[in-house]
């Protein structure tokens, strides 16, 4: 049987290579699917700690379905903002877009 | 007498014994019938297909008052084995630069999802090829799965025109998913139940019946997911060269084609399961072979209402095609959603339950509906045509600066 | 190790082979795709979980939505089709040590706890997740208003997406 460890370790295996995504790269976009996979890191947690722990709660699956939802809309607002700043610099690599900073 | 009853579930039965006599595990066993089953169903869908081209292009013919094929074999029935042949032995062109994996897994992704829909459509009662109690989910899901394979396609061939006509198909596929999603979830709502065999069984009166309006939207977004005239901007010829499939030949080329005349028949099935009673018929209970001939006859009938809308009706330009998605279809099935909740709710709250009170309530509610967008859609049509035909003012040349 | 296991172990080996090809592919095209692997690989992962209708909605959600947003924006917004240069930044061996750090931390953390090892419970008989699930949301004394909070939310995204990436004349 599979133990609710394997499933913790795995979603922390998950989160950590989303972490590395997220801080080592360049490209904008490529910063948010590093954010997508923290997200389902996050949701794979919530749904193992669910059936485990409080099988008879729907706690856990309403909380990530909540995750869900706020991840669709990140991703909706976070692409169309890179989206108008490609527009406007014609360059969506993180490090270039440093404007405000003097 | 079993047998003929069901041989399907006969035969996976007998097989699965033989598997458990030669002293396999149980759940090996499972595991290989369920795997072999499978195979079947994937197989079984793409031979249908043969014979699915040959009646599209034989009623094509006939409407435009020609007589279609009609050389090999009778009435031209196995005219596809050789296109076939000619399609296999075509040469494979890869477009210099392109990304070779990417280029080789799209057509086979597009088809892919396609085979996966008929794992959830019920045969028999008995004969489905999962039962899984979110079957619709499933079936919006996997939908989603084929707009991928064509980006995968248009981006791959490093082709700036299959790339933009890319874009448009996978546009029109995204937009036209939201009323047809809506249009799916009616009959959720009236058999109060997710699972596509359940739906079957819910449906002692056709939901047809019950909603005809839904019925129409799911048709009609169906129509535009598949990419089917008059939503066939994309595979025009005169439109962006062939757009995503301009740089596929030979069988790369063929699996697209075959996966949309897969995707055409599929979603005729999926329009006879969930709201022409899929395989329910009389006797159809204790003869299962009954019910899956009953759920072919309903499909032929739903695909060949497809091709005749295919041939008789010009194209959409892309932005009508838009305009009428967003402006028109997904405003009706958002109110059509509300109304049929709003009445099956209340019918269930003050316990007028009965099948016969929901059905005329549901019929009136959806004639209403009807009725009412005809109304707004006249009124509007009607201002229109009052502020073209006003009298305009005699156009008058200006003064010219030349004249000075 | 019986056939659960081992198939656990599959689709968990695949899903973070993908998930670190999206970290560190060249092209940004093919991490999307490698991010599309990932997603499904969760997806599967959570059918282990007897969480079905979570396999189906993330099936539908990330990778029939979210994904081909993902696709278009890294195709969108780029001047010509191929990638040039190395898509890290200069600080990219710090970020795979914190990476790790964070990996073996949780690690220690988690496996002091009690309840690390424990072995699946069974479910009730007769409790249907998804019929539960749907009333839970939509009961007042229940999680109807995270869920009124939530569609509340996807409508503000949806209209700010769309002002935002709005080119006015």
């Amino acid at each position: 049987m599979i133990p609710l460890s394997w499933y913790l370790l795995f979603a922390a295996a998950l989160f950590c290579i989303g972490l590395f995504g997220v801080l080592s790269r360049k490209n904008a976009v490529a910063i948010l699917m590093g954010i997508e996979l923290m997200l389902n890191a996050v949701n794979v947690n919530l749904i193992a700690f669910w059936r485990y722990l409080t099988p008879e709660n729907i706690a856990g699956q309403v909380f990530a379905i909540m995750v869900f939802a706020v991840a669709a809309a990140e991703v909706a607002v976070g692409l169309a903002l890179i989206i108008s700043i490609y527009r406007r610099r014609d360059t969506v690599v993180a490090d270039e877009i440093d404007m405000l900073k003097w | 007498m079993e047998f003929l009853r069901d041989p399907i579930t006969f035969i996976g039965n007998w097989l699965e014994g033989l598997l458990l006599g030669w002293n396999i595990a149980p759940a090996a066993a499972t595991v290989i019938v369920t795997l072999l089953g499978a195979f079947i169903l994937g197989t079984f869908s793409l031979a249908l297909v043969v014979f699915t081209i040959w009646m599209e292009r034989k009623l094509y013919a006939r409407i435009q008052d020609r007589l279609g094929p009609n050389r090999v074999g009778p009435w031209g029935i196995l005219q596809t084995f050789p296109d076939m042949v000619k399609i296999f032995t075509k040469e494979y062109i890869t477009p210099d630069g392109a990304d070779k994996a990417v280029y080789n897994l799209a057509p086979i992704l597009t088809v892919s999802a396609v085979i996966l829909l008929w794992a959830v459509i019920p045969f028999a009662p008995t004969i489905v090829g999962s039962e899984i109690n979110v079957g619709i989910l499933y079936i919006v899901a996997v939908g989603a799965l084929g707009t991928l394979g064509i980006i995968m396609a248009g981006w791959s061939s490093n082709n700036k025109y299959a790339l933009l006509g890319a874009f448009r198909t996978v546009s029109q596929m995204v937009s036209y998913e939201v009323p047809m999603v809506l249009a799916l979830l009616v009959p959720v709502l009236l058999g109060r139940t997710m699972g596509v065999n359940s739906l079957v069984e819910a449906q002692s009166v056709w939901f047809i019946v019950l909603s005809p309006l839904a019925a129409f939207l799911f048709f009609l977004s169906a129509q535009a997911e598949i990419g089917r005239a008059p939503f066939d901007l994309l595979e025009a010829e005169s439109e962006l060269v062939a757009g995503y499939q301009t740089e596929y030949s030979g069988l790369k080329f063929g699996m697209f084609y075959v996966g949309e005349f897969l995707h055409a028949f599929t979603v005729s099935a999926l329009m006879a399961t969930l709201f022409l009673g899929g395989w329910r018929g009389p006797w159809a209970e204790q003869w299962p072979m009954l019910g899956v001939a009953y759920f072919f006859v309903k499909t032929f009938i739903v695909y060949f209402f497809v091709i005749v809308l295919r041939i008789t009706m010009p194209r959409l330009r892309i932005d009508q095609m838009l305009n009428f998605n967003w402006k028109l279809l997904t405003p009706i099935a958002l109110v059509l959603l509300i109304g049929t909740a709003l009445v099956e709710k209340t019918l269930q709250s003050f316990g007028l339950d009965s099948l016969g009170l929901r059905t005329i309530i549901n019929l009136g509610m959806n004639l209403l509906i009807i009725w009412g967008t005809i109304e707004i859609l006249r009124r509007s049509a009607h201002t229109e045509r009052q502020q073209v035909t006003e009298p305009r003012p005699v156009a008058m040349a200006p003064n010219t600066p030349a004249s000075d | 190790m019986d056939l659960m296991q081992i198939s656990f172990f599959i689709f968990a080996v695949i899903t973070l082979v993908a998930a670190f090809l999206v970290v560190t592919a060249k092209s940004l095209v093919h991490s999307a795709l490698w991010l599309i692997v990932a997603l499904f690989g969760v997806g599967v992962l959570y059918v282990f979980l007897d969480a079905g209708f979570f396999a189906v909605a993330q099936v539908l959600i990330y990778i029939g939505a979210i994904a081909i947003l993902i696709i278009f924006a890294v195709m969108l917004t780029r001047k010509d089709l191929r990638d040039a240069g190395s898509q890290h930044n200069t600080i990219w061996p710090f970020a795979a040590l914190a990476a790790v750090f964070l990996f073996v931390g949780l690690f220690f953390v988690l496996s002091s706890w009690a309840s690390f090892t424990t072995a699946k419970p069974g479910l009730l008989a007769g409790a249907n997740a998804l019929s539960d699930l749907g009333q839970a949301l939509v009961s007042p004394n229940a999680y109807l208003l995270p869920f009124e909070l939530a569609s509340i939310l996807l409508v503000a995204a949806m209209i700010g997406a769309i002002y935002v990436s709005l080119i006015k004349k």
